[in-house]
């Protein structure tokens, strides 16, 4: 039953998600008052004819973990990775509207794309170290960037680490192939290699989907310990993840935002009849 | 129970025919293999490796100048050509996908294609017809022509098995799509791309017929870029067409050596790749 729906939802992909009012309805009001890092205003976004993601409006404060809900398909790391504009990569794309970072449209003419993928950091849903050493992992990001000269490297490198909680797994090995390291660890040392170059966003696109729960513990614990210095978005599709890690939520369907809000008033009072119904497994 | 037997004695019919196959294929290699080594082992000698030729009539001697003279055109062909053709391959894999991509990717196998002595011709009218002089640098050029496709086109296939994520790791770093496809992309498929230069390498230390009309040969020991220089190929060549039974020996001998070089450059083409393999896994 709840599968047919789905599926229903699915096929009909482009119209507006039923029961959504329209996303202007899902501003938050427990944001007056926050520093707003980033921010989507009436984003649009197509893969050639098909469009992905209508009209969103999203805030982002800053110093805090955001998460990103929503069934599969529904647009969360394409509107992800329009934050970075990752999907530049992607030929015959399109987006409409604007992404502002600290008040910049980075999709404005002056924006150096090289710049603002140093700004805004991501973490990828499957691991993805490089087949170097650990070391020269957490040192690229820095070394392209001129951020760190030589003798400064290793200095950076073992507070990247240590941020990622990986360091005293891995002092003794520096030098060994990143490959060599277990799934978990992998993905924290991507972290790290994120974080080495002081992103001011760092973007998390279902960092544990690959991971067992030891491991997704220790990332989440991760998360929470990184919110202080950065902010974060994070994409899951475990709704207990998002309510444990995140302080705000957007949900998504069908490439619309349906709800932002607090994750404590979404998840116990959600304002949406098509929010409760995802959230407490009657779909999805 | 019939039916198992049916098709019991059917698969052993087909592992007959797949050994079989397998048979037919190596007997020519090995005949090759066995007759160059039975004619050529007994000509070789210390003198065959370290002597100049001697002149026309006189015994003995030996092709150190055009053992040295392959190794050399090798070297020239290969400095330019793995460069040329490992940046041709990043630049299919990484803005290749439209219309001049295929024409590039259709013009390398056009290209490989091409009949050896075609490229030779090429090479002639490139780097001798202007200088009216045969040189090493122009049979390097016809050798680095051949291995250019090849080294382009293995490139890029192996650039395409390498995880696309990879690629975005680096650009979500702040990396350009060149510096991410040079200093995350080529380090992750090196031991492909290695394994595609020897088998490059391979393939034109034997090659004569880009040769006669480009680096000619000479009598002498040389290394200089601008003078004709000799090779195991020519050398063999010119030996085996000539009516003296030493010189026959000798060219048997040299076949024999060139073979020895493709089989190391093969060999070597194993073990780097297994090397490299292994420093990737773990
Ligand atoms: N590279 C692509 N080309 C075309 N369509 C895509 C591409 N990536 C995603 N899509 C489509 O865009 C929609 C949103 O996908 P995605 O953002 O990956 O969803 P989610 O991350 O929420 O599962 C889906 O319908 C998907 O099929
Ligand atoms: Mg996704």
């Amino acid at each position: 039953m709840s599968e047919t729906v789905v599926s229903e939802m699915e096929t009909s992909a482009g119209g507006p998600a039923p029961g959504a009012e329209p996303t202007s309805a899902a501003a938050v009001s427990s944001l007056a008052g926050r520093k707003i890092r980033m921010e989507s205003k009436r984003l649009n976004f197509h893969y050639g004819p098909k469009q992905a993601l209508w009209d969103i409006s999203l805030q982002i404060p800053e110093k805090t973990v955001t998460a990103f809900i929503g069934p599969s398909g529904c647009g969360k790391s394409t509107f992800l990775r329009c934050l970075n504009r990752m999907n530049d990569i992607i030929p015959d794309t399109r987006v409409e509207g604007d992404v502002l970072l600290d008040g910049n449209d980075i999709y404005g003419p002056g924006t150096d794309i090289v710049d603002l993928r140093r700004r805004v950091g991501m973490v990828f849903q499957k691991s993805n170290p490089f087949p170097k050493s650990i070391f020269e992992n957490v040192a690229y990001g820095l070394k392209i960037n001129g951020l760190a000269s030589r003798g400064e490297m290793p200095e950076r490198v073992e507070k990247a680490l240590r941020r990622a909680a990986l360091w005293d797994e891995v002092k003794d090995r520096l030098d060994a192939s990143a490959m060599g390291l277990s799934g978990g660890q992998q993905q924290r040392l991507c972290i790290a290699r994120a974080v080495a170059v002081e992103p001011e966003v760092l973007l998390m696109d279902e960092p544990c989907s690959a991971l067992d729960p030891i491991a997704t513990g220790k990332v989440e614990e991760l998360i929470h310990e990184l919110q202080r210095e950065f902010t974060i978005v994070i994409v899951t599709h475990n709704m207990q993840q998002a309510a444990r890690v995140s302080e705000f939520t957007a949900f998504f369907m069908l490439g619309r935002l349906v709800e932002h809000d607090r994750t404590e008033k979404l998840f116990t009072n959600p304002g949406q009849k098509i929010t409760e119904d995802y959230i407490t497994g009657r779909f999805g | 129970m019939n039916r198992t037997r049916r098709r019991k004695a059917f698969s052993g019919i087909v592992v007959f025919l797949c050994g079989a196959a397998v048979f037919l294929a190596l007997i020519p290699l090995f005949f090759v293999f066995g007759y160059v080594i039975e004619k050529g082992f007994s000509s070789l000698s210390w003198d065959f490796f370290t002597r100049m030729p001697k002149p026309v009539g006189e015994p003995g001697g030996g092709m150190a100048n055009a053992m040295v003279g392959t190794v050399y055109l090798i070297v020239i062909a290969g400095a330019f050509a793995v460069p040329v053709g490992v940046i041709a391959g990043v630049y299919l894999t990484e803005y290749g996908k439209k219309t001049f991509g295929s024409l590039v990717r259709f013009t390398a196998d056009v290209l490989n294609g091409v009949p050896s002595i075609v490229i030779g011709i090429f090479a002639y009218g490139l780097a001798v017809l202007p200088v009216k002089h045969f040189s090493a640098l122009a049979g390097g050029l016809a050798l680095g022509f051949m291995m250019i496709p090849i080294i382009t086109r293995t490139t890029e296939e192996l650039l395409n098995l390498v995880p696309g994520t990879l690629r975005e790791g680096a650009l979500a770093l702040g990396a350009t799509r060149a510096r991410a496809a040079f200093s995350v992309m080529v380090p992750a498929a090196l031991p492909g791309i290695m394994t595609g230069v020897l088998v490059a390498l391979a393939r034109i230390a034997g090659e004569t017929a880009p040769l006669l009309f480009t680096a000619f040969n000479n009598r002498y020991f040389s290394t200089s870029l601008v003078q004709p220089i000799s090779s195991l190929p020519v050398q063999i060549y010119t030996y085996a067409v000539s009516p003296y039974e030493d010189w026959h020996r000798q060219a048997w001998a040299g076949a024999l050596v060139l073979v020895g070089f493709v089989f190391v450059f093969s060999v070597l083409a194993r073990v780097v790749t297994r090397r490299l393999e292994r420093m990737h896994r773990a």
